[in-house]
């Protein structure tokens, strides 16, 4: 596991982004860039790290970024992967380069799902970065795949009727494992040396990675911004947000919670919750901690781990 | 030395993105261009040629691989048609936006619904301003010769444009003709290994795509627009340089037949070599007849279609593609644009023919040719918009 004074001191994400307060897709992005081994493209898919830290003429980015449009992070990327090998083919390139695809939970599990799908399967060499912040965040807090059962949303309001979402969060992870692939791991800024080692680890293989990555966002969660680390953490000690790796096939279960905090510990930190604690919609609640339980119950079987 | 090899529309364009030292292709399969991809398959897998190719799932990911690799500095090749090219329409403008020489094969097909495999120019038309080089070829020995010159011209430091080789599907796609091909040396001088100025190289980091506000975001679209007038000049220059190579002389319009001409059809791609077959048999009659085939439809060349036009008093526009409600369909509004910009007082009337691969037929243009002959004589158009070989 990485130290903090193994971390190199240059930003290559660099301050004066437009990103909110208490972002977490930021820390995100600065603790990524932390993990880098050598020369490195970063493609980024349309979203709130996109249009907050590229606002023309100005860039976060001290490392070779690309954006080309929203579902197409993965695709760009094998674009990218296969030029540099024909260029090294032909010798007009010799050195290895690492492409690190970004993008968030709107792109990833919705509208890119296709191309990074497209990609897994290819097998090209990059590493795939999701971070979640459960929502369309940057059109103004939309539901998407990533948004879990109850969370209201613009597009899934806490109606009179409908208490907020009435679907379930997809499995990411299951999604890219079942394509085989050699690496495919969770993790949450607040373990930042867990997610450090990770992103170095996925850079490593060579062929396709994925990091789904819990992204606390204060705007769309609805909590103060002084508190994203916080529910992050919460998130995973409450076991909403498993931690944990597969490798060649192999899942290991990276940080442990024997005792969980209750989940509502997790959700009334966030206003998107709010409504479940209605007298009438209690039982939202239920169906939520049942989710979360199976959810571990099943992560914890596929680790070996004790449920 | 040249040879000449039997090749269909398909083949031509393979064979011409062998010799073109590619290093990506991406692309996706879809009638009628899916032999361009099997062969350039071949191609790869049996270690004919250099290049990655990178078999993507969709053709929205096939335009994306492009652009990513040809930010990367590779020199990209990909082909599509049809529903394929709808589905890039997003990434066509991404690709031209940022200035990445991709060249692209389109087998022109009709768009959906009805399904209908065949072709007609609905495809590249309703793209037809994303900002690409537009090229339409008349037989497979062009499709061939301005593949090689395509790359030439996207990847010239004053243009960075994308560039589309549109060959009419099936009648093109899939018919063998005769194509004198250049051998593998010859292409290889007229048309190095890209060389890029300016690449995504980590050791130089750039930012590429960032959101651009109302406070930059016109200029840099202004860039593109000079880019694409400047295309104008490097496209004559590719072709006199390809000329002395080849000997086969290209332009932005090729005239038959004008000098004299007081009635002549204007068209795209295949349907020319008819038009001019039935324009000699009437000039046999003595009737004054002549065609005029933008080679170039993006930039619209409009000095050359001026120069063209010399004295000509009726014009038949022929489209194969419909502008849904428009006063007239595309390539005709651009020649009305045209000659209204130039002060030509000239006849002019639409004809809307071929969708979904409607044969035009000898007798068909011969009826057209008469038409304006007709009103070249009376000075009276009866019908503006004229619908060629349907039931109504």
């Amino acid at each position: 596991m990485v130290r903090l004074h193994d971390l190199p001191v240059e930003e290559l994400f660099t301050s004066g982004h437009r990103l909110c307060a208490g972002c977490g897709a930021g820390t995100i992005m600065r603790m990524t860039m932390k993990a880098l081994r050598g020369p490195t493209v970063v493609v980024n898919a349309t979203g709130c790290v996109e249009v907050a830290s590229t606002i023309y003429p100005y860039t976060s980015w001290k490392v070779s970024w690309v954006h080309v449009a929203f579902e197409n992070a993965a695709a760009v990327a094998s674009g990218i992967e296969a030029a540099y090998k024909a260029l090294m083919r032909r010798g007009a390139w010799d050195k290895h380069v690492d492409i690190i695809a970004i993008a968030g939970d709107g792109g990833t599990f919705d509208i890119g799902i296709q191309a990074l799908s497209g990609a897994l399967e290819r097998g090209h060499d990059f590493l795939y970065i999701c971070y979640d912040n459960e929502a369309y965040m940057n059109t103004g807090i939309q539901r998407s795949g990533a948004t879990p059962h109850g969370a209201a949303t613009t597009t899934s309001p806490a109606g009179k009727k409908i208490p907020g979402k009435p679907e379930f969060k997809k499995d990411l992870i299951g999604i890219c494992v079942a394509h085989g692939i050699e690496y495919a791991a969770t993790a949450s800024p607040a373990y930042w040396n867990d997610y450090i080692t990770k992103v170095r680890k996925a850079l490593e293989v060579n062929g396709p990675a994925v990091i789904h990555v819990f992204s606390p966002c204060p705007l769309g969660m609805r909590f103060d911004s002084s508190k994203s680390i916080e529910v992050a953490r919460l998130a995973v000690q409450t076991r909403y947000w498993p931690v944990y790796e597969v490798e060649k096939g192999k899942y290991k279960l990276n940080i442990k919670v024997p005792q969980p905090k209750p989940l509502t510990e997790f959700l009334k930190m966030q206003e998107r919750f709010r409504h479940l604690f209605r007298p009438e919609f209690q039982h939202e609640l239920e169906i939520l901690q049942r989710w979360v339980d199976e959810n571990w119950k099943r992560i914890a079987a596929l680790c070996g781990e004790p449920a | 030395m040249a040879r000449l090899m039997g090749l269909t529309g398909n083949e031509a364009i393979a064979y011409a993105v062998k010799q073109c030292n590619v290093d990506v292709v991406a692309a996706y399969p879809i009638t009628p261009q899916t032999i361009m991809v099997e062969v350039i398959s071949e191609y790869v897998y049996n270690g004919e040629i250099n290049a990655e190719f990178v078999c993507v799932e969709s053709e929205h990911s096939a335009m994306s691989a492009c652009v990513g690799a040809s930010l990367t500095g590779a020199r990209v090749f990909t082909a599509t048609a049809s529903q394929g090219l709808a589905l890039m329409h997003e990434m066509l403008y991404i690709a031209s936006g940022l200035r990445c020489p991709i060249v692209m094969g389109v087998a022109n097909r009709a768009l959906s619904a009805p399904l209908n495999i065949h072709g007609d120019h609905s495809d590249m038309m309703g793209s037809r301003d994303c900002g690409w080089i537009q090229i339409y070829a008349e037989n497979a020995q062009e499709a061939y010769d301005w593949v090689i010159q395509a790359f030439k011209i996207a990847e010239d430091p004053r243009v960075l444009l994308p560039v589309s080789v549109n060959i009419d599907g099936f009648i093109l796609s899939h018919s063998m003709e005769g194509v004198n091909v250049l051998d593998d040396d010859e292409v290889s001088r007229f048309l190095p290994p890209r060389r890029p100025l300016i690449t995504i190289d980590p050791a130089k980091p750039i930012t590429v795509g960032a959101l651009c506000l109302p406070d930059y975001y016109f200029e840099i679209k202004f860039q593109q627009i000079q880019a694409l007038r400047e295309a104008y000049n490097v496209i004559r220059e590719v072709n006199k340089e390809y000329e002395s190579l080849s000997g086969r002389k290209y332009g932005f319009i090729e005239s038959y037949a004008m000098e004299d001409a007081e009635a002549a059809i204007v068209c795209l791609g295949s349907t020319a070599g008819t038009a001019k077959a039935v324009a000699r048999e009437l000039r046999k009659e003595g009737k004054r007849v002549g065609v005029v085939k933008p080679w170039v439809y993006r930039p619209f060349p409009e000095d050359d279609l001026i120069r063209a036009l010399g004295d000509v008093k009726v014009l038949a526009v022929l489209d194969r593609a419909c502008s849904f409600g428009a006063p007239f369909n595309a390539l005709c509004s651009d020649v009305v644009a045209t000659l209204y910009r130039n002060g030509k007082d000239i006849k002019i009337f639409n004809c809307l023919y071929g969708l979904g691969g409607r044969d035009i037929t000898p007798s068909d243009l011969r009826v057209i040719f008469n038409e304006a002959l007709e009103i070249a004589e009376t000075g009276k158009v009866k019908e503006h918009m004229k619908f060629v070989g349907v039931r109504e």
